[in-house]
Parts: C-alpha cells; structure tokens; sequence
C-alpha cells in the first residue's frame, strides 16, 4: 500500500524543526519543500503585515480623533487609508489562513505527507514575497505611494502621479502565488487523501480550503488581467477605461469587483471551516449538519461568485440589474445563516468547555452575525443608496473581515498553537486578551456604523461637528483593541519561549493531526492511517457506541 | 463542459494509494495543469468580456475596423498553429511508442512552427504601426471611438497571446532538452504532456481570437 516502511523506520521521528533536511541554517527554511516549514515562514510574514497594518489603521484612528487636520495631511491620509486596505487585504487577509494553516493542517488532516506539488508550494512563498516587497517598494520611490484606495478605481488610478503601477505589479504577482496555492489544495485533496478517507470524512478545515481554492483558481485571474491593463494603459494608453477612447471606466469596476467580491469568501470561508473544526471539539459533540456546512461552503463560493454588481448600486448600471444583484446577494445569505445555525445547533446540549479556541468562536460567530445583518440593509437597494460610501461599508466590512476572519484566525492561532510549537501558552491570559479585544472591537466598529448611518462619508480625512463624539469614540475603542492585540501576541509569544509541553492531543481532538506528536514529524505518519472514522467522532462518543 | 470537467475530477479520486513526495502521480500532476488551464482560460476570459462589451456597444466601428486586419496573414497563422498542435501531439504519442528520435523531430517542428507564428505577427504589427496605427499613435486617435477600441483590443489580446507563444516555445526547448537527455521517455512523459496542453491551450485561445478580430467584417 504505502512505500512507507523501509525509509521511514531508519530515520528517526525528530519534529520537523529540527529535521533541516538538505540545507543548513536559514536556507533549510526558505528553500524547504515541506509543507509546515512553508507554513511557518508565511505565520511569521503574515504577522509582520499584519502589525503594519494595525499600525497605519493607528493613525489614521488618530487622525480622526478631532476634526480638522489633528496629525497629518490629506494626502498622508490618502496613502494611509490605501496602504492600510492593500495591506491587509492582500497580504494578510486574503492569504493568512490557506497559506498558514491550510499548508500546515490541510496535508495531515487528510493523512498525507506533503502537498501535492512541494516545490511549486516554495514558488508560491516567494512569490507572496516578492509580491510584497514590490509592494513596499512602491511606497519609498517614485513620487510617493499609491493613494488611490485599495479598488484602484479608474479613471484616478490612470491619472494619478504616485506610483500606482508598481503596486499593481505587485499585487500581480500575489495573484499568481494565490492562483498556485489554489492548483495545489485542489490536487491535494483531490490525490493525496489517506485510504478510508472519504469526502463526507473530510475535516470541515479541509472543506472550506477546498472551496476556497476553487475561488482562487477560478477569480484571481479577473484581477490579474484587470491590474495588468492598468500597467497597459499607464504605459500605452490603449484606452480601455478611457471615455476620451471610447472606454468605459464603469466596465473597470464590473472587472474588479467580478474578483473582489468573490474574494471576500476567500477570506471569510476558511474562517467558517476553523469554527466548523473548533465548536464540536469544545463541545464534546459530533457537529450538527455535516453535509449541510460542506455543501453550504460550496454554494457561498458559487453564489458569491454572482453578487458583485452590489458594489455599483450607485455607479450607474440598469435597474434590472441591481435588482438582479439584489436579489443574488440576499440568496448569498441563506448558505451562511446554515452555518451558523448549524454551529449553534452543535453547542445545544453539548458538554461545553469553555477554552479561549471556543471563546474566539463564539466571538466570530456574534460579529459575524452582526456583519451578515449589516451586510443585507446595505444589499437591500433602498437603503444602499444612503449607506453608499459611508463609514457604514468600512464598519460592516470590519465586522466580517475583522470580527469574522480576523477572530477566526485568532481562534486558529490558539487552537493549533499546541499542535504546531509542542507548547501551551496561558489561558487565563488568552481569555484577559480575548475580552479586551472583543470589546475594543465592539466600541471601534460600532460607532463606525452609527457614524455611516448619520451620513459621514469614508475616507474623508475631516468631518463636521457633529461626528465628534462618535469619532472619539472609535478612537478610543482602537486603542481597546490594540491592547488587546499585543496582550495576545506577548501571551502567544511567551507560551512559544517558555510554555509547558503541551502533550500531543491537549484539547482532545478527533481529527489526524491530533494523532501524531507535537510538533508533528518531518513527513508526518510513520505510515499513511487507514481512516474508520469521521472527523468529530470522539474517542467518548465511539466509546459509548 | 463544467459536468465534463468534474466527471474528469471524479476518476481522478480513484487511485487512493497514492502518497506524498512519491514521484509519477501522472493523474495529480494532469489534474494541476488542467487546473493551471482554467485560470489561464479565464485571465483571457476578462479580456473577452471587455471585448464583447465593446463590440455591443460599437457593432459598426468594429466592423470598419476588422476590413483592415490582413485576413490573409490572420488565416496562415491559424494554419501554422493548428498544425503545431498536431505535431505536438505526435511527439507525445511518438514518445510512447519509444520513438524518441521521431519525437523529437516532431517537437522541433512545432517550436519552428510556434517562432513561425511569432514572426508572422511581428510583420502584421510593424506593418500596422508604419501605417500609424497603435496605441495612443496620433493616427489611430483621430477615428471613430469604436475602431480606437477595436485595435487597443486587438494589440493587447494579440500581445497576451503572443506573450503566451513566446512561453510555450521556451517551455518546449526545455522538453526538448529533457527528452534528448532521456529525462523524459516513454515510461515517464507527464511533463511533455503538460507542455502539449498548454500548448493546445494556447492554439484554442488564437481560434477564438482569430474569427474575433479577422472575419467580423
């Protein structure tokens, strides 16, 4: 069945930290084909990002702690606000959860050794940096850095003198490590499944990967193209989006947001399969509604492939059409209230352990929920044409992509961090750091939908009297959260230095990884198991039959 | 065809015994090209909705525009291509027959035929651009809206397609340099056969450019 035998039982089972394998030093990790060494480099670049860009949403808090200009100009503020989006969504949002955990956890959790193309997985890596320092690069030269907002909605971004083209570039090419990623996830769950591993005995992790991929694949291309003819028209002005032309740049917004849109699932769905694999595990239950959560992963990436024109209510496209996209994005919301009733359902009458894993996930699942209601008074036209580019879009964004997303990962980072370092960090800390947050976020976000609802437009770096105390209120609420953030991070971070050994199974997990030592083995399983059970089937529930 | 695609998936579950790292999953590495295909397919899907768009909203300038294009030069390339993709196939098929000679004969073909084809746009683009037409050339700006449009379509789609050519030949040298090395042969032939497929997606992509841009008029 499996080669497994000879070589495997000559080389001891070290984890694979210590396995360099056939380099030595820093080049073993960036010249590594294995799957958590990659995925280990992307945890630490992810992070990076992430904090610069908890540091320019800082300032530009700041800057709106008063009206008038409090710290800064209106053209910092517009690099601020462009740089903040790019950064997060590019390179933290859209990328951290299939890349960190989907390349650790994805290959144990369906029981193989690697992903199915190792090296084409290193490609992608060095593409996401390339990406990024093409990106960073485009902010110190040229006459200053893109200020256009993260949509790069023409016809600005064609005429704008910061260096716009060189971002976009960069953006191109975390496209092409994203499409990559996605090739390699669908072929590994497609050849690489440990015998006995059937799709209705995927870990709902693998699942939402797997959807996600598919968006990758099928969605990163559009944009591609799409910032490509930006290059084209800053250096040929072919004319595409130029009205001059004959071009139309509305056509630009239906091209971005065809991938955008659809992108926000890739950030959101694997946030849902983490809540999907967490919950049964806390509440000691096998989940409620196994196919219904895989097969509503799938429908959101479907139908959330449709809905874009919600983003253009306003930019002058047909009425039948915005009804059309009305209509499909009321039906986007049906797969995802499915899974949240189905999350509820598990915690009924479960023997819940209240962990800070399951906290994160009752907190994405509160937020989200909040950010999913939002989400349909802005989808509804009526109302969209008053909410339209208000802090009421950022606000309701904040409490999917942050809420839903931002917390998912956190629930992530505290449920494989045993798996993934051999150590556990403090508890008690982690739930001081989880309360903080939570609130934080509520008092920040909250009075950004309160501000859009009283009519205070976006990206605007000044604003009337009147949102002043809304205004200082998100201030203060950012500073929350912040505290919260690095009460996280300096808690994680300990547990990493001076943790306890955390044992191979500390939660009592069903699913693969929890099978094998912590942390895991270069190759991981000695020999490939044969599967006889689902992925919540705990060890009491088989006990009792 | 997306039920053709999944029916193609569901065979492909079957060989379960398959592990990690182990080399020759033939069907996993197929299964990651045709996936490369699909995004390939759609970057030029954006490409085809601008054009289509365009085309709906300027029938006539594009019309006037297309009478331009030499349909001549446009009908010899797509013979050129088609013929490169049936040699393509040849050399794969050769090579599993064990003829690594004939094999590479045929893939020297279809690189010949592939620069062929480059050549052959290069001498449509420079004629078009010595008559002035090109993006942004004063010329070309001073028509009709529609017809600027048509040819900001047809260099960039042309380009991108020519971009691709360009890749596929370099792509093909490197086989070519394997199967002479005996790297690839009649037993192990997954990456001649991956290349073959990106080169037929290639071809595909210039038949629907071809009657696009050439035979509208």
């Amino acid at each position: 069945m499996t080669p497994a035998g000879t070589a495997e039982s000559i080389r001891p089972r070290i984890s694979f930290y210590r396995d360099q394998g056939r380099y030595r030093g820093i080049l073993s990790w960036v010249l590594t084909s294995d799957h958590k060494r990659i995925g280990i480099l992307y945890f630490i670049f992810v992070i990076a990002f992430f904090f610069s860009g908890v540091i320019l949403g800082f300032f530009m808090r700041l800057e709106m702690i008063a009206p008038g200009g409090a710290i800064m100009k209106p053209q910092t503020y517009n690099a601020l606000f462009t740089l903040h989006g790019i950064i997060m969504i590019f390179l933290v949002v859209i990328p951290a959860i299939p890349t960190i955990f989907g390349n650790f956890f994805l290959p144990i959790q369906i029981g193989a050794r690697d992903v199915a193309f190792p090296r084409i997985n290193l490609l992608s890596w060095w593409l996401y940096i390339s990406g990024a320092a093409i990106i960073a690069l485009s902010v110190f030269t040229g006459e200053g850095p893109p200020d256009t907002g993260w949509t790069f909605y023409t016809p600005y971004s064609l005429r704008t003198t910061v260096n716009v083209p060189l971002a976009v570039f960069g953006l191109f090419i975390l496209g092409m490590s994203s499409i990559l990623t996605g090739v390699n996830f669908v072929t590994t769950t497609h050849r690489l499944r440990a015998p006995g591993m059937t799709w209705k005995r995927l870990p709902l992790f693998v699942w939402a990967i797997y959807s996600t991929s598919w968006v990758q694949i099928l969605a990163t291309p559009v944009i591609g193209i799409t910032l490509a003819l930006i290059m084209i028209e800053r250096f040929f002005g072919v004319g595409v989006f130029d009205p001059a032309k004959g071009g139309d740049p509305i056509l630009y917004q239906h091209m971005f947001w065809i991938y955008s849109h659809p992108a926000t699932y890739i950030m959101i769905l694997p946030a849902m399969g983490i809540v999907s694999d967490i919950v049964p595990v806390f509440a000691r239950k096998k989940i409620f509604g196994y196919m219904a959560i895989a097969v509503s992963g799938v429908a959101i990436a479907a139908v959330g492939s449709l809905v874009w024109g919600h983003h253009m209510f306003v930019s002058g496209q047909s009425d039948f059409a915005a009804l059309l996209f009305s209509l499909l994005t009321f039906l986007v919301a049906v797969p995802s209230a499915i899974k949240v009733f189905n999350w509820v359902a598990t915690l009924h009458k479960g023997s819940i352990v209240l962990e800070p894993p399951l906290l994160f996930c009752l907190a994405f699942i509160f937020l989200f929920s909040i950010g999913g209601l939002t989400g349909l008074i802005q989808g509804a036209l009526a109302s969209n044409v008053h909410l339209h580019d208000t802090y009421w879009i950022p606000g309701h964004f904040h409490y999917i992509i942050f809420g839903g997303m931002g917390f998912g990962l956190f629930a992530a980072f505290h449920y494989w961090f045993p798996k993934m370092f051999g150590r556990m960090y403090n508890r008690k800390m982690a739930v001081w750091a989880w309360g903080i947050m939570l609130v934080g976020f509520n008092v920040f976000y909250f009075s950004m939908l309160l501000l859009g609802w009283g009519g205070m437009p976006r990206r605007y770096y000044d604003y009337l009297p009147q949102f002043r105390a809304l205004h200082l209120t998100a201030t203060f609420g950012s500073w929350i959260l912040i505290a919260g953030l690095m009460l996280m991070f300096t808690n994680l971070f300990r547990g990493l230095l001076k943790g306890e050994k955390a044992g191979d199974n500390p939660w009592g997990g069903a699913t693969l990884e929890w099978q094998i030592p912590s942390p895991p083995p270069t190759e991981n399983f000695e020999e490939i198991p044969v599967i006889r059970h689902g992925p919540y089937d705990f060890e009491e529930i088989r006990e009792n039959g | 065809m997306a039920l053709m695609i999944l029916r193609r998936f569901g065979k492909m579950d079957d060989a379960k015994e398959l592990v990690a790292g182990e080399v020759g999953d033939a069907t996993g590495a197929r299964l990651g090209m045709w996936l490369f295909i699909l995004s390939e397919l759609l970057l030029f899907g954006g490409l085809f909705i601008l054009y289509s768009a365009y085309r709906y909203k300027n029938p006539v300038d594009f019309h006037h525009a297309s009478r331009e294009l030499d349909v001549i030069l446009g009908t010899l390339n797509t013979i050129i291509l088609l013929t490169s993709s049936l040699s393509m196939v040849s050399s794969i098929s050769a090579l599993q027959r064990g003829d690594r000679k004939l094999s590479m004969v045929l893939l020297m073909t279809t690189i010949a035929l592939g620069i062929l084809f480059l050549i052959n746009k290069g001498l449509e683009w420079g004629t078009k651009i010595e008559h002035g037409i090109y993006p942004n050339a004063p010329a070309l700006l001073a028509r009709a809206k529609g017809e600027i449009l048509f040819y900001g379509l047809y260099y960039v789609m042309t380009g991108l397609h020519g971009l691709h050519v360009l890749v596929g030949v370099c792509v093909l040298l490197v086989m070519l340099l394997f199967v002479s090395k005996g790297k690839i042969r009649s037993t192990h032939f997954t990456p001649l056969e991956n290349s073959g497929l990106y080169w037929h997606l290639v071809d595909v992509i210039w038949i629907f450019l071809y009657p696009l841009f050439y035979l509208i008029s």
